[in-house]
């Protein structure tokens, strides 16, 4: 089937201060000490990727960095393990962006799931090659909690863009 | 992007290989601390429902054990308070230095630290408790790990089963000295023993105190395998004696830097090196 732009709505641009609350609760949900629970989803690597792909010039890799950084402090990780790997993500999510936003949400989240993946394979090769144990195969299992996240995370994520100025019922936005 | 992953790769090698950036981290963690505990908050309802929750059978089994423990710790502080007595004379006699008064926290593991790469726990006692980078942490039956890292009211614990975490240790039976390191799986290493060594499956590992950062003698672990391997070292296996990634209540020892005078240069050793000078 030929994917078409028809699944997406006429949008309000996304709020600079909504974009940056979103990525400060994933950050605190990220600091929620789980212990070695296995596929605890990687929350801001999440929200990361889903700005990334919808409001690529707002959202890239300097945020990236900077919130790679506040992970690794929070969870007592290498600094730069989650920078590194979030960098590369920001970078391969904007690239993907316009070619992702023609697929329906389901289909999407087909894209997301590599992504996620290599980053968590980023910072396995990171720190084994600083001398730590390797966390075992169940460690990726949080990739794919996290692309099970996407539809939801999506809609959650655009209901204040779904919102109107005005209620007006002859318009389409 | 390259000069992000420049900059991310630059402090990888300066903090896993150099440890430079500790000061970084303690700057920005004051910013993410709040974050921190409220997102800890959950954590610490799920603990105390478990303790509400607990049933009443429980709670009785619980209670023989520790009378039964009390007991038995009663009957050995007795002998204990003895034998430190005798201790102290002959140590007076021997003209041997003081053992030092340890200060010691009791502290609780408030989770797991959430790196999945290395084996580490948070306590709920920090600096503003006293405890301090490189102490020893007990519980109830052997160590279990070395505080890394120091926050205001928190600490982090690297466990002894950690792959970077070594504890100099010798065998209780015959002092024969080694490192012990852990090797992933909650399983530890005996590191550099020689092939002809006399160590047996089943003996005690204590600390040796060699490092002036342990106190000798805590218990640390029991030697499960040994085998002999090509080359001049031995593979030997142990499991450690404390329940270290289980431990709830635990105790921070204080630091054991004996309160040593400089020895004056005795007579003996002057006059052999103007011997050697002599020569």
């Amino acid at each position: 089937m030929q994917p078409t732009h028809r699944s997406n709505r006429i949008l309000l641009p996304a709020k600079t201060w909504f974009v940056y609350l979103s990525l400060f609760v994933a950050l605190g949900l990220s600091y929620i000490p789980t212990g070695r629970f296995p596929g605890i989803p990687d929350w801001v690597a999440v929200v990361l990727t889903f700005w990334c792909i919808r409001e690529p010039l707002r959202v890239g890799m300097g945020a990236a960095f900077v919130f790679g950084i506040l992970v690794d402090i929070g969870l007592g990780a290498a600094m730069g393990q989650h920078a590194l790997a979030y960098v590369i993500l920001a970078y391969l999510a904007t690239s993907v962006s316009r070619r992702v936003l023609w697929f329906p949400t389901l289909q999407q989240a087909l894209h997301v799931f590599p992504l996620l993946l290599l980053t968590q394979v980023i910072m396995v090769l990171v720190r084994v090659v600083g001398g730590a144990e390797f966390p075992g195969g169940w460690y990726f299992l949080s990739s794919f909690t996290g692309t099970l996240l996407w539809v939801p995370l999506s809609i959650l994520l655009l209901l204040p863009q779904y919102q109107p100025l005005e209620r007006d019922d002859n318009r389409p936005i | 992007m390259l000069v992000l992953v420049a900059v991310c790769l630059v402090m990888l090698v300066a903090d896993l290989r150099f440890r430079y950036l500790e000061v970084l981290r303690q700057a920005i963690s004051v910013v993410t601390h709040p974050l921190q505990v409220a997102a800890a908050a959950p954590a610490g309802f799920v603990r105390n429902g478990a303790v509400y929750f607990a049933t009443l059978v429980e709670v009785q089994v619980e209670n023989a054990e520790l009378r039964g423990s009390q007991v038995e710790a009663a009957h050995r502080l007795l002998r204990f308070d003895h034998i430190e007595r005798e201790n102290e004379e002959l140590r007076e006699l021997l003209g041997m230095a003081r053992v030092v008064v340890v200060q010691s926290v009791t502290a609780e593991v408030l989770y797991d630290a959430p790196d999945p790469f290395a084996r580490k726990v948070i306590l709920d006692k920090g600096a503003r408790h006293g405890v301090s980078s490189g102490l020893a942490v007990v519980d109830a039956r052997g160590m279990i790990g070395q505080v890394t890292r120091v926050y205001p009211v928190q600490a982090e614990v690297t466990l002894i089963t950690d792959k970077e975490q070594a504890v100099p240790v010798q065998v209780e039976r015959n002092g024969l000295r080694g490192v012990l390191v852990g090797s992933g799986r909650g399983r530890l290493d005996l590191r550099f023993i020689a092939s002809d060594a006399d160590i047996l499956p089943g003996d005690r590992l204590v600390t040796s105190g060699l490092d002036g950062v342990f106190l000798p003698g805590l218990p640390v672990a029991d030697v499960i395998s040994v085998e002999q391997r090509e080359g001049a070292f031995r593979r030997v296996r142990a499991d450690p004696i404390a329940s270290v990634e289980r431990a709830i209540q635990v105790l921070v020892l204080g630091r054991a830097t004996p309160a040593l005078a400089r020895p004056d240069p005795s007579m003996q050793i002057m006059d052999g090196d103007d011997e050697i000078k002599a020569d």
